[in-house]
């Protein structure tokens, strides 16, 4: 089934991590596999924030060698950093396996993630200016405790909680999945993409990567495709409409700006409210509820509709 | 039902419109006849409720199954009017009541409401998520604001009313009632229509009335495009009086008439249709 969450504050930042913690918690019951964070911050000067893992959450429990190995590809990780003439500004070791550095930078994206992605059991969750990334298996009220997230400020985010179809209960299948190579973009989606396979393969032949066998990543590194090719965020979401089958809502999330498309069957649910202040938009009115407690007008989007808000 | 007179039940009834309905079709719909039904008829669950005992739920910290099961010992204790209050737009609110009941919704209610009922009356100060009233046999839900899709989705009898605009799909495979929407409906309204009556005061998404066995459409402004088999009728004057009964009944009649009001039935061109029993069918064959 799978919940849906948006928000974005249209004059100044919020409590983002608080808001979207409680809009996803309410949506737990449409899927408590694993949940997702992408959410944006204040952006800092030219530095970026790479939030990476180096091993799934289960791996952690598979014997007395996991630490060291951890450790071992944490190493390998920095080792390439410096290769690259990556600056290291500070370290977060958020978890055991999964960690947010502050890094300076000026090469290609596309290099750095592909040789740091080399390393095994490796993968970059994001990269931004102001988004970070945040998934991991559980709720939303363990995912935000375990990542301190109640205290992050913001302007907006997206997130999702999943129950597991047709992949596996892990991270690298949970979303939201960042647009590689391109920074601050992110996607979150319910529904089942029924060309999955047939465009994977086109994408895999042009050289972009899949990281999980999850058909929502495609979401991924489509939006990333088109914005490479100068497609705006509305066109990129308009024209999926017709290139992508199946049933989807989804939510695409940028440096300043957060979108949303709804397939031509209205099949996957979104319910929208909009202020001047602030735009909030779900898989059910509970979770806005959650953050508005007082009764609002709210809509469900038609079929085909797309929509593009900005921070 | 239990706990209705003979000639209140017959007088509902008749003020809804259920007994002017003209239907065709393989199965024909059935009342019952309240001279012989009554005390011979009702639901086991269906309760004995007064209309002046009055009571107010605050919903704020109940879950679903709290709020439902306090509705159901408030009917058992003889409240016929009940208030709702804070619902929280939390899902599957006033399930499956089988008996009359005046219900008052003070907010909004998130997915499933009002599912399965056979008798209350209920008006929605608020908005409802997907599928509201789904599969009500009888009686009438009346929301102020937006309702999601699948609104009226499986409706038997009764009236559901939206006053805003309402979600896809609705009242997908509608068997009887009346589903009438103030504002605009989206893709796919009236899919597999058997038999009642919609009206949309605004305008439709694509593919209205798809594949529609019976019934019928009435449409306020315009749709994106009719579905398979759904074809333009002509609008009679029993269409008129009809239309100008319901809109008024609720505070929907629009200032400028009726004149701009179309008909949508079925083309029957789909579908096998026969009106035999598998008797009479036996004995033609």
């Amino acid at each position: 089934m799978c919940g849906i969450a948006g928000l974005i504050h249209r004059n100044g930042s919020g409590n983002i991590g608080q808001e979207m913690t409680q809009m996803l918690q309410s949506l737990k019951h449409r899927g408590p596999d694993s949940t997702g964070y992408a959410i944006y911050g204040t952006p800092g000067r030219n530095e970026f924030v790479m939030r990476f893992k180096v091993a799934e959450q289960e791996d952690m429990a598979k014997g007395f060698d996991i630490q060291d190995e951890v450790k071992r590809r944490r190493a390998k990780v920095e080792e390439r950093l410096a290769t690259l003439g990556v600056q290291i500004i500070d370290k977060d070791d958020v978890t055991d396996y999964a960690f947010r550095y502050r890094i300076q930078y000026d090469g290609d994206m596309k290099k750095l993630a592909d040789y740091v992605e080399d390393v095994e059991g490796t993968e970059i969750l994001s990269m931004g200016n102001s988004l970070e990334l945040i998934k991991d298996l559980g709720d939303a009220a363990r995912v935000a405790q375990q990542y301190d997230l109640r205290k992050f400020k913001g302007t907006h985010g997206i997130g999702h909680t999943r129950m597991a179809t047709e992949s596996d209960v892990d991270i690298r299948s949970a979303h939201p999945y960042w647009a590689y190579p391109y920074n601050d973009i992110a996607v979150v989606h319910n529904g089942q993409l029924t060309n999955y396979w047939m465009m994977r393969r086109e994408f895999e032949r042009r050289g972009h990567r899949f990281m999980s066998n999850c058909d929502s990543e495609l979401l991924a590194v489509y939006t990333a495709y088109n914005l490479e090719h100068g497609a705006t965020l509305e066109e990129s979401l308009r024209q999926s409409i017709q290139d992508i089958d199946g049933v989807f809502t989804y939510l695409v999330s940028t440096k300043d700006a957060l979108g949303m498309a709804k397939d031509t069957m209205a099949a996957k649910p979104m319910v929208l409210y909009e202020s001047d202040d602030l735009v909030a938009l779900a898989s059910e009115e509970v979770a806005i509820r959650a953050v508005i407690p007082h009764e609002i007008d709210t809509w469900d989007p038609y079929d085909e509709e797309v929509r593009v808000w900005r921070a | 039902m239990a706990g209705l007179t003979t000639t209140k039940q017959a007088h509902v009834s008749h003020d809804l419109g259920m007994h002017t309905e003209a239907l065709r079709g393989k199965t024909q719909q059935r009342f019952f006849d309240v001279t012989q039904e009554v005390g011979g008829y009702g639901y086991p669950d269906a309760l004995d409720v007064d209309f002046n005992k009055r009571a107010e739920l605050d919903c704020e910290k109940l879950d679903t199954k709290q709020i439902n099961s306090q509705l159901r010992d408030l009917m058992k204790r003889g409240y016929g009017t009940i208030v709702l209050q804070n619902p929280g737009s939390k899902h599957s609110i006033a399930v499956g009541i089988l008996n009359r009941l005046n219900l008052y919704i003070e907010g909004s209610c998130g997915y499933f409401a009002l599912g399965l009922l056979d008798g209350p009356n209920v008006k929605i100060k608020g908005r409802v998520g997907w599928a509201c009233g789904e599969n009500m046999l009888s009686g009438t839900i009346l929301i102020e604001k937006n309702a999601g899709s699948q609104f009226g989705a499986a409706l038997r009898g009764g009236d559901i009313v939206c006053k805003g605009s309402v979600g896809a799909r609705t009242g997908i495979d509608q068997k009887g009632g009346n589903i009438i929407v103030g504002g605009d409906t989206g893709s796919f309204t009236g899919f597999m229509m058997q038999r009642g009556r919609m009206v949309i005061c605004g305008n439709a998404g694509k593919n209205l009335g798809d594949s529609m066995y019976d019934g019928t459409i009435y449409l306020g402004g315009e749709a994106r495009s009719l579905g398979v088999d759904a074809v333009p009728g002509e609008m009679t004057d029993l269409d008129h009086e009809w239309l100008t009964r319901k809109l008024k009944m609720y505070g929907l009649f629009p200032k400028k008439g009726l004149g701009h009001f179309k008909k949508i039935v079925a083309g029957k061109q789909l579908w096998n249709y026969d009106n035999l029993e598998p008797g009479e069918k036996k004995l033609v064959l």
